[in-house]
């Protein structure tokens, strides 16, 4: 699904990302760790066609950024720690503006705004401004503005923060139930500090380390104490070498 | 999967329907000015704080100014177009910075839309706040100015150089949200940039008010649209190299 | 840019062929070209006033073009190219307009008026100070150095502006030295050219020219030593 081959992006002289190898299959659920200053976000405006790498290749989905990033676009939903909505639109109004950007057919785009608010709970709130929505309710809404399009690969870029227990543990059902993730249906890349959501959540986990994939591994290799530990030393050891 | 790039795999995982690669342009272009034009008629708040600093700054000419009849026509369209361009960045700085700051201006780059597609989007909203200013200082400047701008021809003017300055202030501002100062900034990098519309539109307003023949208010308006096609023309390639890294 | 032996070279050849010629044109406009009939010494400092503009405007097509440049291929070298030509076209323009403070003083009776030629020159130079100012303002050096292109590029509008205004705006005292004019006479200030004010003319402004290159060329070397002198300290931060 997603392939990146020796993937180079510097500014400047500074090397943010020092030859990235990675590989994604379709129906994983990658964590993508690392401290601040890996790269993470730098990767993802990469694989959101937001940032052109310097050098190497990534293909997703089999078409190439940033040649054919339209194509590459439609497939993509993203779920920021921001909330990319606008505060005075009502939530019906966001998802419908956004459904036009994607293109969904005119037919369906009722539908489809109906049916995503009511997957998330939202639809009581339709017509409510989004000023008005708690973090929580605004994260939802992100989440079926992602997936309005019917991505096959959801990009969550560290989702949690900013959210309270309560908002964080709907978001945890939320990516299992309605973002399609337990039935594999959708390839899934998560960034995220919070290591106990990501071996709860992921297939497989990544470590970037100063623009370096430092460990790769499926989540069934390992237990839940193991993670932190192997972070710790993939993280810790870069930082000495 | 093999290295080739035209055979990609079949991607969409519930809708088996061949999608378009592209939303069509004039979809983008119109559900966005569409989107800012809701949430203003919502909020009001830009429209507002543009309108409020017009009706401030014609005051404070017309106390500062005191003149008498023929001075007021010769001074009005200048008036006129200082507070246009003042009102205007006021509400173009806001425009962008709402863009911005929730991210939504990453959200709309995100869409498989053409760059300049969202760049006309975004120009409409502006446009149309500016002539609101326009048409406000229309009435404001009658009775303020007691000289009759109700006139087609001045009409024309305000739209083509408001339509010049929605165009070119979209551009700036669209870079000046980025910087550490942006409202600071915006006026500085703005105004040299928006002259060559400003002249024109003040020459031909005045030319026209101060009841001059054809020949000495028509060339300013001819300039005033070739400088507007450039702008225009300008958005289309430079938007991209703005937005995109 | 590399850096060659024989670049350096040339360049050296260049810089004393920039100095010889101010030389020489310095004496053409004190000795060569007698005083002007109406104006009498003060129009001298005229051949300045127009080598500087000159210089300027040749400065500020370099930027526009290093713009363009940059936005197609995205090389560093442009930026630089850009930012230096602008840099020294603001000098220049400066030179410009101060001379042109000094020669309108005795010739209009103010040092500035709100004449239509010197309101754009004076937006021109203001939209490229601007122009420093939005780079100072942008951290991310790959985003400043675009937003840093395109401006380059809007801002020319001031410099086309300033070109095609005196050939549009009757109402100008600004004289028209090259070029079709509106106005045919009377305009306070105009001169006839003898032969030699011709020769000296171009001459000065060929000189202003050369002299704007080669300083060109030396802020660029210098832009290049600091870029190298920064990727070898990054290099052994890295490798620390």
């Amino acid at each position: 699904m997603i392939e990146i081959e020796s993937l180079v992006k510097t500014f400047g002289y500074f090397p943010v990302l020092r030859g990235v190898d990675l590989k994604v299959e379709r129906g994983q659920f990658l964590a993508f760790l690392g401290p601040n200053g890996s790269g993470k976000t730098t990767m993802l405006r990469i694989l959101q066609g937001l940032a052109k790498p310097t050098s190497g290749r990534v293909l997703i989905g089999g078409w190439e950024i940033p040649k054919e990033t339209f194509a590459v676009r439609q497939q993509l939903g993203v779920v920021s720690h921001l909330p990319l909505l606008y505060d005075s639109l009502t939530a019906e109004e966001n998802l419908l503006f956004f459904a036009r950007l994607y293109d969904v057919p005119a037919a369906e785009r009722g539908d489809r705004v109906h049916t995503m608010l009511q997957q998330v709970g939202l639809d009581k709130r339709a017509k409510s401004v989004v000023q008005t929505f708690s973090r929580g309710m605004v994260q939802r809404l992100a989440i079926a503005r992602a997936l309005l399009h019917d991505p096959a690969i959801l990009l969550l870029d560290e989702p949690y923060t900013g959210l309270d227990v309560d908002a964080a543990a709907l978001l945890d059902h939320l990516l299992t139930e309605v973002a399609g993730v337990k039935d594999g249906i959708r390839t899934v890349i998560m960034t995220t500090h919070d290591l106990g959501r990501a071996y709860q959540h992921a297939t497989h986990v990544a470590i970037l380390s100063r623009g370096k994939i430092g460990y790769y591994g499926p989540t069934s290799a390992m237990t839940t104490d193991e993670l932190p530990r192997i972070y710790a030393e993939t993280v810790g050891m870069m930082t000495t070498a | 999967m093999s290295a080739t790039t035209t055979t990609p795999e079949t991607t969409s995982t519930t809708q088996p329907k061949k999608r378009r690669l592209r939303t069509p342009y004039f979809q983008v272009v119109a559900s966005l000015a569409w989107k800012d034009l809701r949430a203003e008629a919502r909020g009001r708040e830009m429209v507002n704080a543009m309108l409020l600093f017009s009706i401030m700054a014609v005051l404070i000419f017309s106390f500062a100014l005191e003149l008498d009849r023929q001075a007021q026509e010769a001074t009005v369209g200048g008036v006129l177009w200082v507070t246009i361009a003042f009102a205007g960045t006021l509400g173009l700085g806001r425009s962008l910075a709402a863009e911005k700051d929730k991210g939504s201006l990453d959200a709309l780059l995100l869409a498989p839309v053409e760059r300049s597609a969202l760049f006309y989007g975004k120009m409409i909203g502006n446009f149309l706040f500016t002539l609101a200013v326009g048409f406000l200082l229309v009435f404001l400047l009658t009775v303020l100015f007691n000289v009759n701008l109700f006139r087609p021809v001045l009409w024309l003017i305000i739209v083509l150089g408001c339509l010049g300055f929605a165009t070119t202030g979209t551009l700036v501002a669209s870079m000046s949200v980025h910087a550490r100062a942006r409202e600071m900034l915006l006026p500085i990098l703005l105004l040299p940039v928006i002259l060559p519309i400003i002249i024109s539109a003040t020459r031909a307003s005045t030319a026209l008010l101060t009841e001059l023949k054809t020949e000495d208010w028509l060339p300013w308006i001819q300039l005033l649209v070739v400088v507007d096609f450039v702008f225009l023309l300008a958005g289309f390639f430079l938007f991209d190299f703005i937005v995109e890294e | 840019m590399q850096y060659s032996e024989s670049r350096t070279r040339n360049l050296r050849w260049l810089t004393y062929a920039s100095i010889g010629l101010f030389i020489i044109s310095f004496w053409m406009i004190f000795s060569y070209v007698g005083p002007e009939r109406t104006q009498g010494e003060v129009q001298r400092i005229f051949y300045t006033h127009l080598g500087a503009f000159f210089a300027s405007f040749v400065l500020f097509v370099v930027a526009l073009i290093a713009g363009i440049q940059y936005l197609r291929t995205r090389h560093e070298k442009w930026d630089d190219l850009g930012l230096s030509a602008i840099e020294l076209g603001l000098i220049f323009s400066l030179i410009n307009i101060v001379t042109g403070a000094i020669w309108a003083r005795p010739i209009w009776n103010t040092w500035w008026t709100w004449d239509p030629r010197l309101t754009t020159v004076a937006i021109m130079w203001l939209a490229y100070a601007a122009y420093l100012m939005l780079r100072a303002g942008i951290e991310d050096p790959n985003r400043r150095r675009r937003f840093a292109a395109v401006y380059s590029i809007l801002a020319f509008s001031s410099v086309f502006l300033t070109i095609i205004i005196i050939r549009v705006r009757p109402d100008t005292i600004h004289p028209v030295v090259a070029g079709p004019t509106s106005t045919s006479e009377g305009i306070e200030g105009d001169f006839a050219m003898s032969d030699r004010i011709t020769t000296t003319l171009l001459f000065t402004i060929f000189t202003y020219v050369v002299i704007s290159i080669t300083l060109l060329w030396h802020r660029i070397r210098l832009e290049n030593r600091t870029k190298l002198i920064q990727a070898r300290k990054m290099k052994l931060l890295l490798n620390a």
